[in-house]
């Protein structure tokens, strides 16, 4: 496939630019975190989204989606990355949707895909469990006693906690923490008597938390797919949500930087503007240079997606490792050549780094996906 | 059946029956390139056939134009040729500065009879060049160069000198940067010319590298002679040729950066070996590698975006201005590698059990590509300056 856009995709690119720009930018990101709104994201907007058919981007057809692909949903992410537009695409079109897309048998999907690509429903995964990615490393427990589970444990870095209609728990029915074996998916709504949810606070103001599950009973027909065999689908859906946080990784660098040369060519000291200085400009080069590269990989990988590639675990972590590394870099570098401003809250560089930073640590951050990417590569 | 499967098969019939078996054996560095010329270099004799067959089709610059002794192949045809000689593992059967650096600015700037007089000969081997840009004081800053030519009505007569000309000593001609006119601006007053070595005017003293090779020599011009003829464009508009050869040499030099056959991650693990979960001995070098890895596939999807895009229409993006440096920066880390992970085998410099220091002449080469062709330095000052819009101070 060209690594190129085709007219529909940039038709999609510029509506979604358009639309951010006016309804979800840096600043009503700033509203709504002073406001102390517990949402994390405007109600409004997203239903404007959803009637664009962003929440159903990437879910087929038959299933009420435009059926337009990852590479659609990847370019929309990008826009919100540029912006930091806070909303439930990431938890639940790109993440949940996904998850159940892989996992879930026909009539599960037919329950839950339409109503997620209507934008009625916020279905969210609940995998974490430590302070860091590791998505073998389960001891969320499953007992099964008749038509039922029981389900003890709790998850952290859930997103969109406090507004999510149903949690996608990953859970262990067999084996020992860190097995690939033995992990179930259970789709279980908010309201189920056992479930708490406490939201956290964490630096990018969006809406994250744990949850706890203390014998919560859970039907038999509520677990997706068969019992114990979860991790290979939930593997696949994982590397498509790291392309896609990859993705929002780059609007987000990408809007960093063109800031930041911005403000090369404005700050004047020693009677110059700063951009003139040579330590400058070869930092900035020099980050042109990689933000290119991070551009060609995530649309690669996009398509990886689309295409079905058999390498996409590899991609996948590839892509996310090299994102990482290049939004901490771009990110830190905007702070830094901004100078003191650049320390103020006032000033909206700071947003990015915050954001930056918890969307790298998101399904597993560089440290954890370079060596995911070395030993997929044999070494 | 279409025309391109036609072609391929009988590509395919034609490379069976002529590429001799000893020209599909893997090129082990420099010294396996044929580059002909009137003296040509010849390793294995069968370098000469295998060139002369694959001239007699035009195939040696199969891009070009017929009339000029190419193969006047569309790029889809091109594809299906190198796919196919990828196939058997068939070399290049040419490799030189015509036909990297000096045929494209001939075939943009240069004038019917030129193109006529030098092209065909590029592509058949029979004159080798060597580009006269760098001076003593003009390296970076090429455009200060001050190698004279003064106007003698039908000829020029040259005086200067040139350095880091690599293998002027093997060349037969040479494409030159002169000065013209003195009274405008450095960039103003340089000039294009091709003369042939040839002749009295021209000295040639080789210059040994830290790798132990002589690639490259200091070159005098005491009243050397150049033809009007071969003044390529108009007398004083050289530096706009100057400029787009350099774009094509440094694309030329940018290729090395591209992913060998073998992963160096998976080298390592052969000479190093692997802990129980499979992960590389050592930590600190597996991150370094991984992180190589990562960067070249990055790159390699770059290249490849770079590519699509221009056939797509969209003309040479911005990102093309990366690679050069991006490039040459990866194929040094490369070599770094190198010596990291095979250790003193890696470090021999001459005798059997080192393959007379392949490995390490390599790496001590590699840090040249930063150098030639524009240094890293000067590449980040126009990514700054062109694509970014920074001022100068
Ligand atoms: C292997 C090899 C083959 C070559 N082959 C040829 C050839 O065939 N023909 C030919 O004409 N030339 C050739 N060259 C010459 C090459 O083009 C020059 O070496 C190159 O342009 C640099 O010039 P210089 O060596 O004078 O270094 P200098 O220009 O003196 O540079 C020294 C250092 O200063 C830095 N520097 C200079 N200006 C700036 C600036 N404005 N901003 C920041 N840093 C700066 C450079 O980046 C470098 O690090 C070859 C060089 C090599 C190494």
């Amino acid at each position: 496939m060209a690594l190129v856009l085709n007219e529909e995709q940039n038709m999609l690119k510029d509506a979604a630019a358009g639309f951010l720009a006016e309804k979800a930018t840096v600043a009503h990101q700033r509203a709504l975190r002073d406001s102390g709104d517990a949402q994390g994201f405007d109600s409004a907007v997203w239903q404007e989204m959803a009637q664009m058919g962003w929440a159903g981007i990437a879910i087929d057809e038959e299933f009420g989606g435009l059926g337009y692909g990852y590479t659609g949903l990847g370019l929309v992410l990008e826009q919100m990355g540029r912006h930091l537009s806070a909303s439930p695409l990431q938890s639940t079109v790109l993440i949940g949707a996904t998850v159940i897309a892989q996992l879930a048998t026909q009539a599960q999907k037919e329950q839950w895909l339409p109503s997620i690509a209507a934008g009625e429903q916020l279905v969210s995964l609940a995998l974490q469990e430590g302070a860091h990615h590791a998505p073998w490393d389960v001891t969320l427990s499953a007992q099964k006693s008749g038509d039922t589970y029981l389900l003890n444990g709790s998850k952290r870095m859930v997103l969109d906690c406090s507004s999510a209609s149903a949690f996608i728990v990953v859970a262990r029915t067999a084996g020992a923490t860190g097995d690939e074996a033995g992990l179930s998916a259970f789709i279980v709504a908010a309201d189920t008597p056992g479930l708490v949810c406490e939201q956290r606070s964490l630096v990018d103001s969006r809406n994250v938390g744990v949850i706890t599950l203390t014998d919560v009973a859970v039907d038999a027909q509520h677990l997706l797919g068969s019992e114990g065999e979860a991790s290979q689908g939930l593997g696949r859906a994982l590397d498509i949500a790291n392309i896609g946080l990859s993705a929002e990784l780059l609007g987000l660098s990408v809007e960093a930087f063109t800031r930041t040369v911005d403000y090369l060519k404005e700050r004047k000291q020693f009677g110059r503007v700063i951009g003139s200085f040579q330590g400058l400009q070869h930092r900035a080069a020099e980050l042109f240079a990689e933000l290119e590269l991070c551009r060609s990989l995530v649309l690669q990988s996009l398509q990886a997606i689309d295409s079905a590639a058999d390498d996409l675990p590899m991609r996948a972590s590839a892509t996310k490792a090299k994102l990482c590394q290049i939004a901490q870099i771009t990110t830190n570098e905007a702070i830094q050549m901004h100078g003191g401003i650049g320390m103020t809250d006032e000033h909206e560089i700071g947003f990015f780094i915050k954001r930056a930073r918890v969307a790298q640590h998101t399904l597993g951050d560089y440290n954890y996906h370079l060596d995911r990417y070395a030993l997929l590569g044999g070494f | 059946m279409s025309d391109l499967e036609q072609f391929r098969q009988d590509t395919r019939a034609w490379l069976e029956e002529n590429c001799p078996l000893s020209m599909r054996e893997p090129i082990r560095g420099f010294e396996d390139m044929y580059n002909g010329g009137r003296n040509p270099e010849i390793d294995h004799p069968d370098q000469v056939i295998w060139c002369e067959r694959m001239a007699e089709r035009g195939w040696t610059v199969p891009h070009w134009p017929r009339e000029y002794g190419g193969g006047g192949l569309s790029s889809e045809e091109v594809k299906v040729l190198q796919q196919e000689m990828k196939r058997i593992g068939a070399r290049r059967a040419l490799d030189s500065f015509g036909i990297s650096m000096l045929g494209p600015a001939l075939l943009e700037f240069g004038n019917e009879e030129q193109k006529k007089e030098h092209l065909p000969k590029i592509c058949r081997g029979e004159i080798r060049w060597c580009q006269g840009y760098s001076e003593p004081n003009a390296g970076s800053d090429l455009a200060s160069l001050a190698t004279k030519a003064e106007d003698k009505g039908d000829h020029y007569v040259i005086n200067g000198q040139k350095v880091w000309t690599s293998y002027a000593d093997k060349a037969d001609w040479i494409f030159c940067l002169v000065r013209t006119d003195n009274s405008g601006t450095k960039h103003e007053g340089i000039s294009f010319v091709l003369f042939d070595m040839d002749q009295p005017g021209v000295t040639v003293k080789p210059i040994r590298l830290i790798s132990g090779s002589s690639p490259f020599c200091e070159t005098f011009f005491d009243n050397a002679i150049a033809d009007k003829r071969n003044l390529v464009g108009e007398e004083g508009n050289g530096w706009s040729i100057a400029k787009y050869l350099l774009t094509h040499e440094r694309e030329m030099i940018s290729g090395f950066g591209s992913a060998p056959p073998k992963t160096v991650g998976q080298m390592a693990v052969e000479t190093m070996g692997a802990d129980t979960s499979g992960r590389l001995s050592n930590s600190v070098l597996r991150q370094t590698i991984a992180q190589y890895q990562l960067d070249t596939m990055a790159f390699g999807a770059t290249m490849a975006r770079v590519g699509d895009e221009a056939k797509a229409g969209q003309g040479l993006g911005p990102a093309s201005s990366i690679f050069k440096y991006y490039g040459t920066e990866l194929n040094k880390r490369r070599n770094e590698l190198n010596l990291a992970v095979l250790g003193e085998p890696a470090l021999g410099w001459e005798g059997e059990a080192y393959s007379d220091g392949r490995v390490s002449r390599d790496w001590l080469r590699s840090k040249g590509n930063s150098i030639e062709g524009g240094t890293s330095e000067v590449q980040l000052n126009i990514v700054a300056k062109r694509v970014l819009g920074l001022p100068d101070a």
